[in-house]
């Protein structure tokens, strides 16, 4: 280990370092963010969410947004897996369905970077218990 | 390679430890490796969380969800139900005892709301382990920055200027205190992390060398810088080996990133810091008995002045700061004075740690910002009084404190408040009484406590304590007069007035603050022979009420001592001369017919 010379080295070497809490910084502001939720039941890892899910980490890290990726449960939307939620600041929850690599892909370019509409959102058809 | 996406924090802190985070850890690391997610999930060992009440807790990221009281059992589920189908576990998740609504983010939780971290802001946020989590937090910025940007004069008006007071109790300012070092010429200078935490129910100190120990090593290089000094010594109690295990971790890891040693950052600044380990006496904490204690003598304090900013650690100018100080001040370097002066009261900046412990709901370590009051703390923070019991007093300032009653409730803390109400500051331990703790013998306990730690050296300390506490324990035995009410006071007095160091001149105030608040609680106890409390065992009787007895027999078969007698069927008594006063037949009787007189 090359010992630090200089503040310089140090905001480089922070720099480097940022990634191995930035999951957690981002958890501490997460009403702020873009939130983005995979549905990841039988179905939805069946129909590839696990490659849906990796595709959207990595592209939003490598694109430098600031959004977090979770998992959640089924939807319901069986048939349309898979499925996924994105939640910009301040909007509604949309969700997606058969969201494969180049439709993350899309959704990623046109919903969440540039706030476009996409194709493939289903239309929520069930209150949940807490919205009364 | 896939990218991290869940962190899952399990608090490490000695609290959570001893209720088998370690396992935690453990199982959580296997089922991970069972479902191949070795990739995506890491397991991160965090220091304290602060809600030991709830403890052990885990944390997954991140969506934040807060889970309470896991048991390694529960390793499994959380991974395979949390982690790989997004479900939340919700008999884990926390319920809001008024509402009875369940919350899964900390930040919605009213024990986090009204609370600011400054010095615990990486208590549970970083692996204490783990260097590299420190510096993504703006690690050793402050110390990078001081050497390259700032001089000591620099530095120490910065800190003047922050308002910042030394957090062990004294509340001396900090700035000044390294000031008058600085001023002292010397060949050799030293700098003492005071990590001697004595207070019965206090553990900031703790807390933080286990969660944030670089934090500590950052700042006292900084001091070091400001006073001239290269040697720092950090004095711990060898009864803390989490935190003298972490702290030795983070040693070597500073020396390695050359943060520790010679030409740090580039500059002519040598500085290394080594440990010194108490064996745990309450007097050690003042800083001329730590010093002597450090040189290999008895614990003992000495005479001030002279101060040890002239003559400390072998003769030497010697700059002594308490840890949760030390915590303070790379975010005063880094954020400047005027942001730590914009937080808490005229006099009192920036926030305070406490150890909230005693009959409260949420039992655990908090940051809230001076001037926040007593009620925000123990009602608000700290979830009110276990089993909806009534408020009766909280001690702050631990045995050398006094006790703050319902009348209290709405000070705002800070160090003159609390000294103008009957107490101190302290180090920050805060023991929340109810209506049925009795006053006479909390004042007992803690003079039991002194009486324990006194070094001996001076008499007023040494004999009159003693003294107190007989007569104490003459009064809680039922044999106390209403002349020993008058030789109590007095006698406190004089103590206060003639003992060489902080602990004498402060063991008598839970007696007089006691006295003072709870005056009606003496007197029963001499006049009428009375606890009300039901505390004192020699003043209580249990009775069992004839209408309400059934005769069923059960106090006879669970009393240890038969001292229960009577037919079956018909109202029984209890023989008050062989009693031992269990408790075992009230707590056993079915129809509520056995009560304390």
């Amino acid at each position: 280990m090359a010992k630090i010379k200089s503040l310089e080295d140090l905001k480089k070497m922070r720099e480097d370092m940022k990634n191995k809490i930035s999951l957690r910084e981002k958890g501490e502001r997460i009403d702020n963010l873009i939130q983005i939720k995979v549905s990841m039941a039988t179905c939805g890892i069946a129909s590839g969410a696990k490659e849906t899910m990796d595709y959207m980490v990595n592209e939003l890290d490598n694109r430098a947004v600031d959004a977090v990726v979770t998992q959640t449960g089924c939807m319901g939307y069986c048939y349309a897996e898979p499925t996924i939620e994105v939640t910009l600041p301040g909007e509604e929850p949309v969700i997606f369905g058969y969201v494969d690599t180049d439709k993350a892909q899309e959704i990623i370019d046109k919903y969440i970077i540039k706030g476009e509409p996409v194709d493939g959102i289903i239309p929520v058809n069930f209150k949940s218990i807490k919205d009364e | 390679m896939a990218k991290t996406k869940n962190q899952i924090l399990v608090c490490s802190g000695t609290g959570c430890r001893a209720s088998l985070s370690e396992e935690i850890t453990d199982n959580l690391k296997q089922a991970i490796h069972e479902n191949n997610l070795e990739n995506e999930v890491q397991v991160v060992r965090t220091g304290c969380f602060g809600f030991c009440e709830k403890g052990p807790v885990v944390k997954i990221i991140p969506d934040n969800t807060f889970y309470v009281h896991v048991s390694p059992d529960d390793a499994s589920e959380l991974v395979s139900e949390h982690l790989i189908k997004g479900r939340k576990i919700d008999r884990l998740l926390y319920v809001n005892p008024e509402t009875k609504e369940k919350i899964s983010d900390s930040k919605h939780m009213d024990f986090y709301k009204k609370q600011i971290r400054i010095a615990l802001r990486n208590c549970g946020f970083i692996n204490p382990e783990n260097i590299d989590e420190y510096i993504a937090r703006d690690g050793y910025m402050a110390l990078g920055k001081v050497l390259s940007e700032l001089t000591p004069e620099k530095t120490i008006g910065l800190l003047i200027k922050s308002g910042l007071r030394g957090r062990g109790g004294g509340g001396f300012p900090t700035g000044l205190k390294w000031e008058l070092t600085r001023k002292v010429k010397a060949e050799q200078k030293y700098v003492v992390c005071n990590a001697d935490e004595g207070d019965p129910g206090a553990f900031m100190d703790r807390s933080i060398l286990e969660g944030d120990p670089h934090t500590v090593i950052e700042a006292m290089a900084i001091n070091g810088y400001c006073t001239g000094a290269d040697k720092g010594l950090v004095y711990i109690r060898a009864e803390y080996p989490l935190a003298i295990e972490r702290l030795k971790i983070a040693l070597e890891q500073a020396r390695e990133y050359g943060f520790l040693g010679n030409n740090i950052f580039g500059s002519d600044f040598n500085f290394d810091i080594e440990i010194r380990y108490g064996a745990g006496a309450f007097v050690c904490g003042e800083e001329t008995a730590l010093i002597h204690s450090m040189e290999g003598l008895r614990g003992e304090p000495g005479v001030k002045p002279p101060f040890p900013s002239e003559k400390g650690y072998k003769g030497q100018p010697t700059n002594v700061n308490n840890v949760e100080t030390y915590a303070n001040i790379p975010p005063i370097i880094l954020k400047g004075a005027d942001w730590f002066a914009s937080i808490g009261t005229e006099k009192s900046k920036g926030t305070k740690v406490f150890a909230l412990a005693g009959k409260v709901n949420n039992v655990g370590l908090i940051e809230v910002p001076m001037g926040t009051t007593l009620r925000e703390v123990i009602f608000d923070i700290g979830g009110g009084i276990k089993d909806g019991k009534k408020f009766k007093a909280v001690q702050t300032g631990g045995p050398s404190g006094g006790c703050l009653t319902e009348k209290h409730l709405d000070v705002p803390i800070d160090y003159d408040n609390l000294i103008a109400a009957g107490s101190m500051m302290g180090s920050g331990g805060m023991i929340v009484m109810d209506e049925d703790d009795c006053m006479v013998s909390m004042a007992k306990f803690y003079l039991d406590f002194t009486v324990e730690e006194s070094c001996g050296k001076c008499a007023p300390c040494r004999i009159g304590n003693k003294r107190l506490y007989e007569i104490l324990d003459r009064i809680t035995e039922g044999k106390g007069t209403e002349d020993d009410l008058f030789k109590l006071q007095n006698l406190a007095n004089v103590i206060k007035d003639t003992s060489l160091c902080g602990l004498g001149q402060t063991s008598p105030n839970p007696v007089l603050s006691t006295m003072e608040n709870f005056p009606e609680e003496y007197e029963a106890h001499v006049k009428e022979s009375k606890c009300h409390a039901g505390q004192c065992k020699a003043l209580m009787q249990y009775i069992i009420e004839e209408d309400a007895c059934t005769g069923c027999t059960l106090c006879v078969r669970v009393c240890p001592v038969d001292a229960i007698s009577g037919e079956r069927k018909m109202a029984h008594f209890i023989n008050q001369d062989i009693c031992i006063k269990c408790g075992a037949c009230m707590e056993k009787c079915k129809f509520g017919a056995i009560y304390i007189g």
